[in-house]
């Protein structure tokens, strides 16, 4: 999957099109390194317009029909904080 | 908040000058022009990057991160509002505070933070010196002009190095970051000796107040325990014999290798007695030029903005019974004052199961309450993310631990097993490798017993999530590092560091623990210290004592400890 964060409050956000969404359930998996790179050079050449920053790629797998990421730190990233679960978007925060 | 309607003091601390105002005035409106030409595309990320980080401003796990900056960890009460009142308008309502004696909000929006540096301006904050390559926030003994153990009060050289290593033209853009730390007694509770530099106030064998340079500590992926560049340096040749140091570091330090561009690295390879040759050819040079003198009135100047306040006559000397539960905090919480019938009391942020260093914005306002009602106004931050009421009359010591049970904040452990140094680690840092908040939970929790607690006595756990050890790990009687395998978090212990007057670096272990078996494995090493510990004994000196591998066999579980 591809992910970035959002200029202006820093909002994590996925990839899905060529657009972007804020929960990682919803954007889009690449199935193969082809699809993802193309996806990550799409992305790296809309940086001039300043709406988002820092894309990059990173591994997920899929557990009983839900798309984890297989590291802890995307676990983390797409959750919030396992110390504070009244924030982030496992919370439902998110960003307008 | 307190019943009563608590009229803010003004503690005895540094005030804002003409220049200052203007400085930071001027500082915020061209950050703010430069956040407005990012939005607009005007700059790159590239060439924006720099810029907020040169005012505190990063870009973490779920969001930005701002770091504001708390000068040798002094705060009033007004800026402790001020910090809540930002904490409930534009973060999450809490913040967390660091090991640098620091303050991070870790929700800020990019468009908020202009203004919150307006806000923060109108109280004398900022967040310059909070990151960069650049001489960082100094820190100081929290105990400041409060302990009778202390030569003179360090925070006014605190602030003349502050000012003269902020925005200092030569060192803006130093190799890597640089961390200053000032004491002034034998006791060091400001880790100085794992600081790029420190100073200690000291006497010559005339009894001529002075000070004693420190170079080249560090943690992080190779840590150094400092070494002495100069046992005496006269008052007024401070400065230049600081920007001796600083000036040799800058034109010698590797620039090629991220890993290598630390002091540390720089003295550890010319050798201490080169670096001291180095730094005396330099100080010779601007003594020579005559420059860079500190002048007494100027160290007065500055001196008499932390005057001592008027502390009260005829007061009890004594601390009144208020029952078990305050006398166990009166154990380990309160130190003793240099003026009778006063107290030091410190505010732990480390009840079993808490974040270790966050506090709600309601619990800011109402330590800013008791600052106000009990301490002068003033509240100092730890580098082992507790709070300090530096003046207090023992006769309001049970008035103030009451308050203190209503905030969750009356843990009667500092320095004890719970009283946990942990970094943000994977649950908010960009950098880190593993969790480090729900380990210190876990472990607090484990051993919340309070007789067990004061039974073990003085033990240190500092836990980093990476190897950059923001947590301190080297320097933890039980260190914890976080690790990731293969997107797993593991944890290596290390034992016998400390940061105190006898610094050392921790010993590894070995392999790591999960997440799930680390606090285990602490309690068995506990364990062969309570059973191996001679009378008197802190856990660091048993493990002096007798080494490794009865630790590490039981930690392994080679042995039944």
């Amino acid at each position: 999957m591809l992910t970035a964060n959002r200029l202006r409050d820093g909002d994590v956000l996925y990839r899905k099109g060529d657009g972007w969404v804020p929960m990682l359930a919803d954007g889009d998996v690449y199935a193969d390194a082809a699809s993802a790179d193309a996806a990550l050079a799409a992305a790296t050449a809309e940086l001039t317009r300043n709406t988002f920053v820092a894309p990059y790629l990173f591994e997920v797998r899929e557990v009983g029909g839900k798309i984890i990421p297989v590291k802890e730190r995307e676990i983390i990233r797409a959750a919030g904080p396992t110390v504070h679960p009244h924030t982030g978007k496992q919370a439902g925060q998110v960003n307008a | 908040m307190l019943n009563a309607i608590v009229k803010p003091v003004d503690p005895n601390m540094y005030r804002y000058d003409e220049f200052d105002a203007q400085f930071v005035n001027e500082r915020v409106e061209q950050f703010a022009g430069q956040v407005a030409r990012r939005l607009s595309g005007e700059l790159t990320e590239d060439q924006f990057k720099p810029l907020r980080l040169m005012n505190g401003l990063y870009l973490q796990l779920h969001a930005y991160m701002l770091r504001i900056a708390v000068p040798y960890g002094t705060l009033s009460s007004k800026q402790m509002r001020r910090l809540a009142h930002i904490a409930r308008t534009y973060d999450k309502d809490f913040g967390h505070f660091t090991t640098r004696t620091n303050l991070q909000f870790n929700w800020i929006k990019l468009v908020d933070v202009p203004q919150i540096l307006r806000e923060l301006a109108e109280v004398e904050m900022h967040c310059i010196q909070t990151s960069g390559n650049c001489v960082r926030n100094v820190t100081a003994d929290q105990f400041a002009g409060a302990t009778d153990e202390e030569i003179e009060d360090p925070r006014p050289l605190a602030e003349i190095i502050r000012q003269w290593s902020s925005l200092h033209p030569e060192f803006v853009f130093l190799a890597r970051k640089f961390k200053i730390a000032v004491g002034a007694c034998e006791r060091d509770r400001a880790a100085m000796q794992y600081h790029d530099m420190a100073v200690q106030i000291v006497k010559n064998a005339q009894g001529r107040v002075g000070y004693k340079v420190l170079a080249g500590g560090g943690m992080g992926r190779t840590p150094y325990i400092a070494h002495v560049m100069s046992e005496f340096v006269e008052r007024e040749d401070i400065l230049a014999y600081l920007e001796a140091v600083l000036r040799v570091y800058n034109q010698d330090s590797r620039r090629d290798n991220i890993h290598k561009q630390r002091i540390k690295i720089l003295i550890n390879t010319v050798g201490p007695e080169e670096m001291r040759r180095r730094v005396a050819r330099e100080f010779d040079e601007l003594k020579r030029m005559g420059t860079l003198q500190l002048p007494r009135e100027e160290l007065d100047r500055i001196t008499a903005y932390f005057a001592p306040p008027a502390f009260e006559t005829g007061l009890p000397d004594t601390i009144p019974e208020a029952g078990k539960d305050f006398a166990d905090w009166v154990q380990t919480n309160i130190h003793k004052h240099r003026a009778a019938g006063y107290a030091i009391a410190t505010i732990t942020l480390k009840t079993p199961g808490q974040v270790p260093g966050d506090a709600t914005s309601a619990q800011m306002d109402v330590i800013a309450d008791l600052m106000d009602q009990f301490s002068v106004g003033e509240v100092r931050v730890t580098h082992e993310q507790n709070l300090v009421l530096p003046h207090v009359r023992k006769k309001d010591l049970p008035a103030i631990y009451a308050k203190l049970k209503e905030l969750d904040f009356a843990a009667p452990n500092a320095g004890l097993i719970t009283d946990i140094i942990a970094c943000p680690g994977l649950d908010y840092c960009d950098l880190a490798n593993a969790r480090s908040i729900p380990i210190a939970q876990r472990i607090a929790k484990k051993f919340e017993n309070l007789d067990r607690q004061h039974d073990i006595g003085e033990l240190k756990i500092k836990i980093s999530g990476c190897i950059n050890a923001c947590g301190h790990h080297h320097a933890g009687h039980i260190g914890i590092l976080g690790v990731d395998k293969k997107g797993v978090e593991f944890y290596q212990l290390q034992l016998g560091g400390s940061g105190a007057e006898d610094a050392s670096i921790g010993d590894i272990m070995g392999p790591g623990f999960t997440e799930h078996e680390i606090a285990d494995a602490v309690e068995r090493v506990v364990n062969v210290y309570l059973k191996t510990r001679t009378p008197g004994e802190r856990f660091l000196d048993t493990y002096r004592r007798i080494g490794m591998a009865p630790f590490k066999d039981a930690a392994y579980e080679k042995e039944a400890a």
